[in-house]
């Protein structure tokens, strides 16, 4: 019997009195049968012979169809009688006979408003639960900095290598583009003016205070970050953190402050160069459409920023560098179940990591423009 | 399945398969054929290929030489159609239950039946519940995610998808493994109705004693990359070959008086 050459099941009525069942009635067969039963007329009151002698092959799916089409007939006052169907065949719908009584529950679907209030509590939940993660992780910074001998210095100088050293050729790559192209749109309305030599005001002071420490942020919330919400998830799933908490161990300490502590160490690095790599972008661009030479440009380069404004784009990175690391732990312990969670939570780290440190970013403007820096 | 074959049919039939990974040598030249309609278990030591030789019959891995025929044909060189058609018609249930986080365990257990065939929605949900009844699971167990259920639970749900498209042949990678007795003592029935109601080769791995001693008509003891012995429970602790005999002797062994 091949499932899949055999004639599709039908049913056909050859007189008023008898439904005749052919073909296949399997899960292969059966696909169209559903609209030949709807389209039967109702039947006679007399009574109603099915035969079953032409049904070629029957499976389970089959002889449930076939008992729900006896069941409606019978439900409706029709005396039926079932003939012709083989020993075998006759055995298989005894055996789904009991069960077919089952209802299959249907699955409570929320109203829109209710959809929307656990939405809102879930949200809520969440926000609650960052909050008291932060405060579990400053208190096992302070217990730490207490204690200096309980940091562990090779998750951090490992997490250092990975997250900051390793992390370098894409935002060196990066920010040297960035700088090219900062130089490059304001290159045509400097030269306008005449002002070609203000380009080093416009790349130095829009690299050094704004997007070197926000590119570097966000390259380095989707590399690291992710793959801290990745490792802690997985582990959590394969039981890892529990074992962990047995054995007397607590994961903050291991998995949290390490990561949250070499990357406050390495992000403001990864600025520096990052505020190097995009000058340098610009200082090229300059040359190359305002005639600016490298000696002009970083002569003006020095006058117009101030050491201050390279240090508030310094100082953002490691504000940023805990919002990386807690929100990528953080989303790794949230995970539960399976794979398919652990996709989540990942997902979650880098959107809402990238969403707190614009507006981290957004907020250090405000309280810099208030204090006149 | 509905035209019971005579019960001599060979089902499965492994002759000469070796595989090795790398210099570790797993199957040399093994032999192995099981019947229809009957409940063949396979056993052995950790390391002895089990798990491998089970893969290869459903297609996950390729010996390196050798010849599996899996319900009269070759594993050898099949097309992208015939894998299909003869995945079509076995079930397996793997030892974690291998069911995918993101659906409920009604569309678990229904994917099977909405990939391959036109049935309606809603009649594919009924099967699904059904089957999920047959398991011996409760109808509320349906909406939940696999996540939410206990090992015991998952095994059954594994099993009712599985069941799905109404295979000829059921592979079970330890079915009891890691259940409480009772729910052990539930599998053992729903094995054995399995294969008197629907008429199913059941092929498993597993070291569960009481489900070898009660449940199995055949057992087959890997062991150095060879069938060490097969037949029933109390043909194979009569023989003294000493890769059998440590499945006896041992000290979680039971002697052939003891159960029933």
């Amino acid at each position: 019997m091949n499932p899949l050459s055999a004639a599709p099941a039908a049913v056909a009525r050859q007189t008023p009195q008898e439904l005749a069942l052919s073909g296949s009635w399997t899960a292969f067969g059966l696909g169209a049968i559903g609209p030949q039963l709807e389209a039967l007329p109702a039947p006679a009151a007399s009574g109603l012979v099915v035969d079953g002698g032409r049904i070629e092959a029957l499976d389970t799916a089959g002889a449930w169809v076939l008992q729900r089409l006896l069941r409606h007939l019978r439900g409706e006052g029709t005396a039926v009688a079932l003939r012709g169907l083989r020993p075998e065949f006759a055995r298989l719908l005894e055996i789904v006979e009991p069960q077919a009584a089952a209802v299959a529950p249907a699955p409570p679907i929320p109203s829109g408003l209710e959809a929307l209030g656990r939405a809102a509590a879930a949200g809520f939940g969440q926000a609650i639960a960052l909050l008291s993660f932060v405060g579990e992780c400053a208190a096992a910074l302070a217990a730490s900095v207490a204690h200096p001998a309980r940091l562990r210095w090779r998750p951090i100088l490992y997490n250092i290598r990975t997250a900051g050293f390793d992390a370098l050729p894409i935002v060196g790559l990066l920010s040297f583009l960035l700088g090219i192209v900062v130089s490059y749109q304001g290159a045509d309305q400097l030269r306008q003016y005449g002002a070609n030599i203000f380009v080093a005001d416009l790349v130095g002071l829009s690299m050094l205070r704004e997007f070197a420490p926000l590119i570097v942020a966000l390259i380095v919330a989707g590399r690291s970050g992710s793959a801290y919400a990745a490792q802690i998830g997985t582990m959590s799933v394969t039981e890892e953190i529990d074992a962990m908490r047995t054995l007397g161990i607590a994961p903050l300490d291991l998995l949290v402050l390490p990561k949250v502590i070499a990357l406050v160490i390495a992000l403001p690095l990864l600025t520096v160069f990052a505020d190097v790599l995009g000058v340098f972008g610009g200082m090229i661009m300059a040359r190359a459409q305002l005639d600016v030479s490298f000696d002009e440009f970083l002569v003006r380069f020095v006058k117009a920023v101030s050491p201050t404004a390279y240090l508030i784009g310094v100082c953002k990175a490691p504000v940023f560098a805990v919002i990386i690391a807690v929100v990528g732990c953080f989303q790794g312990f949230r995970t539960r179940g399976g794979a398919d969670s652990v996709g989540r939570q990942t997902t979650l780290s880098v959107v809402q990591a990238t969403f707190l440190v614009i507006v981290a970013d957004a907020l250090f403007s405000v309280a810099f423009s208030a204090l006149d820096l | 399945m509905a035209n019971p074959a005579p019960a001599q049919e060979a089902v499965i039939e492994i002759s000469q398969v070796s595989t090795r990974f790398g210099e570790h040598v797993v199957h040399a030249g093994l032999d192995l054929e099981v019947r229809r309609a009957e409940i063949f278990a396979l056993i052995g030591g950790s390391g002895s290929g089990k798990s491998t030789l089970l893969r290869e019959m459903i297609l996950l891995q390729r010996p390196d030489a050798g010849s599996i025929r899996v319900l009269g044909t070759d594993l050898g060189d099949l097309g992208d159609a015939e894998t299909l058609a003869l995945r079509k018609r076995w079930g397996v249930m793997f030892q974690h239950g291998g069911l995918f986080g993101s659906l409920t365990v009604t569309e678990n257990i229904g994917l099977p039946l909405r990939e391959h065939t036109a049935l309606a929605d809603p009649l594919i949900d009924e099967l699904a519940s059904w089957k999920l009844a047959m398991t011996g699971l409760e109808p509320q167990v349906g909406a939940q995610y696999p996540s939410e259920l206990s090992g015991g639970m998952l095994k059954r749900a594994s099993l009712a998808r599985a069941l799905a498209l109404d295979p000829e042949l059921l592979f079970l990678d330890e079915p009891t493994a890691g259940l409480d007795p009772e729910s052990a003592a539930g599998v053992d029935q729903l094995v054995l109705k399995l294969r008197d109601e629907f008429g199913l080769t059941i092929v498993m791995i597993t070291h569960d004693l009481d489900l070898l001693w009660q449940v199995a008509d055949r057992v087959a003891v890997l062991g150095e990359g060879k069938v060490q012995g097969s037949g029933s429970m109390a043909e194979l602790s009569a023989t003294d070959s000493p890769l059998i005999r440590k499945f006896f002797d041992g000290p979680r062994g039971r002697a052939p008086s003891k159960p029933k």
